[in-house]
């Protein structure tokens, strides 16, 4: 049945739902792919094949004793390997966690399998979901389905869901489980051609999510299309005691309200987005999806973020500041690698623990994060920044005066290839883009648009009012309907 | 403001992460281009702006006062808070010996 893993999760769903195949065949069709791909793709740190089965099973007995199934009842998806997954470890793609089972459920994994969902596995990322192209990651970087057209150089996925949009772009999974801090959902998304929405900041409970940036950190599904993307955010949302930043709010209807007329709606086109030397294919996808919102009744209107310039450095000082907090716990003692070396007493432990527990890029971002809040600096870094962040998010509050929701480009050029970027600037500078939606808690999307002169997918970005997610899907599926991506990898692994 | 050897090996300390004298020589640069880079804040103008603390404002919520409200998050569950510990013994994380 090689047929089912070419659907998206409704497609699923509601074919389990009518009994038009099984949920069992699903998921087996689902895990055969993932077998197949694993090898090339890398999409995966662990599978969990008898997951995926047992989800399934049960499935398919609770439709046969007639009762009521799931909102994603029969969908195997992956997740992604930040959530603490009860029984199956949770590495966060690093070595100091690699072997860590934890003993509980994270929130959001928890409501998917409530919901219905199966687990095919817990899929790679940047270590500590800390990069935009993977290659942290202390398995090795998920490889890109897509190839440059007559090329073979592996590409990137994207980061740090790169697992994540490797193995939906690959139809190894129909949907996803992504996180976004600085761009993490978006920018895969963009790279692969899949869609991929970042709610408002405290939609989903971050309870059971290794902490990377706190203030930052949101999950968000990643899927084949926008509809997909608003039936699982309403399965992942949710008020959550257990997250002091949770938000005490109904989870609205989103799929089922989703409407592409845009008639009456105002779309913001930031000018400071539009840098000077910018990639002609992404600027002429922009150029196409102002066209469509034009066309689905949207009226365009020029706005200013004056802050924008300043977004970048203000997530480098912010993201890396937290992080070096939330990494503290990484200590040898309690879960993890230890390093003991011999004559070695507690301290000594500590730093050796941690020297060969994290990557390059987490320990740099430790290190930059732990000076900027040192005694004699963290006024000029750490308090300017969050000074500056407040400058941003009041650009956005400006602007939302005039529109409904912002287009811009998800990231500034396609993907690009595995060791092309070694310099960590170059790598940061990558995230121009998605970095300001975060910084300010706004809730984001990314929808394929077309693709590159290479043959590459481009993503197109809307950004939406605090809580407004619905504004944001409406805007995605006016775009997705008249860009007809129907663009697929060409299967080569 | 520029790092040097010495102040990127206090960070390191700092942060209890051991280095090697080749690491930090590697370091420095790669730290200095970072910090040079997110200098750029200085030039803006934040008079009387307050520094963000929450991005959604939200209200910091009680919950009742009651042991074990939320099991999962409660006490009593010592083995499972222990199981991925690299040396738990007699129900205690244990560590190196800390006092001579």
């Amino acid at each position: 049945m090689t047929g089912l893993t070419d659907l998206g999760l409704i497609a699923i769903r509601d074919g389990v739902a009518k009994g038009e195949f099984t949920a069992v065949e699903v998921a087996q069709a689902f895990n055969a792919a993932v077998a197949e791909a694993q090898e090339a793709l890398n999409a995966f740190i662990v599978t969990t094949p008898e997951a995926a089965l047992a989800a399934a099973e049960k499935v398919d007995a609770t439709r046969a004793a007639g009762k009521e199934l799931g909102k994603l009842a029969g969908v195997p998806i992956g997740m992604k390997d930040l959530f603490a997954t009860k029984g199956v470890q949770t590495s966060a793609a690093s070595k100091i966690l690699e072997g860590f089972t934890p003993q509980y459920e994270s929130t959001v994994s928890q409501k998917l399998w409530d919901a219905g969902a199966g687990m095919l596995g817990k899929l790679n990322l940047d270590q500590f979901a800390m990069g935009s192209s993977n290659e942290s990651s202390a398995f090795g970087p998920a490889i890109s389905p897509w190839r440059r057209k007559g090329d073979t150089a592996a590409l990137t996925a994207g980061g740090s869901s790169g697992g994540s949009s490797a193995a939906v772009a690959a139809r190894l999974c129909p949907a996803a489980t992504g996180t976004d801090t600085g761009g993490s959902i978006r920018q895969p998304a963009a790279f692969t051609g899949i869609s991929g929405i970042k709610p408002t900041y405290g939609r989903c409970s971050r309870w059971g999510i290794v902490a990377f940036a706190s203030s930052l950190d949101q999950a968000g599904p990643m899927a084949h299309d926008v509809a997909d993307c608003a039936l699982m955010l309403e399965a992942m949302a949710g008020f959550d005691p257990k997250d002091a930043t949770s938000l005490d709010m109904p989870v609205p209807d989103w799929s089922a309200l989703l409407n592409a007329d845009l008639k009456g709606k105002k779309v913001g086109i930031p000018r400071e987005y539009r840098i000077e030397g910018l990639n002609a294919d992404v600027a002429k996808a922009w150029d196409d999806g102002i066209a469509w919102l034009k066309d689905a009744g949207a009226e365009v209107v020029d706005i200013s973020l004056p802050h924008s310039k300043y977004a970048l450095a203000t997530y480098y000082i912010i993201a890396p500041a937290e992080a070096s907090s939330n990494l503290a716990r990484y200590d040898g003692v309690r879960y993890g690698l230890r390093d003991l070396p011999d004559g070695a007493n507690l301290q000594d432990m500590y730093a050796a623990t941690r020297a060969a527990g994290f990557g390059a890029e987490v320990k740099r971002r430790i290190l930059i994060g732990t000076y900027v809040l040192s005694a004699g600096f963290y006024d000029a870094y750490y308090t300017q920044a969050q000074k500056v962040r407040t400058l941003i998010s009041r650009d956005f509050e400006e602007a939302f005066r005039q529109c409904d929701v912002i287009l811009a480009p998800t990231a500034p050029t396609p993907a690009f290839a595995l060791g092309e970027k070694s310099n960590p600037l170059d790598l940061y500078l990558g995230d121009v883009f998605s970095v300001p939606a975060s910084l300010a808690g706004l809730p984001a999307m990314s929808v394929p648009a077309g693709l590159s002169s290479d043959g590459l997918p481009l993503g197109l970005q809307i950004i939406g009012r605090p809580f407004d997610e619905q504004g944001v899907l409406n805007a995605g599926l006016a775009i997705e309907q008249r860009a007809q991506f129907s663009a697929k990898p060409e299967k080569w692994w | 403001m520029s790092v040097d050897t010495a102040t990127v090996a206090r960070i390191a300390s700092l942060a209890r992460i051991k280095v090697s004298e080749g690491e930090l020589e590697a370091m420095v640069p790669e730290l200095n281009g970072i910090l040079n880079w997110v200098e750029q804040l200085g030039e803006v103008n934040v008079e009387g702006v307050e520094p963000m603390t929450a991005v959604i404002p939200n209200t910091l919520r009680l919950r009742a006062d009651v042991v074990n409200a939320d099991p999962l998050t409660g006490g009593g569950i010592r083995d499972a808070v222990l199981a991925n510990a690299p040396a738990a013994e007699h129900g205690f994380f244990g560590v190196p010996k800390v006092i001579e």
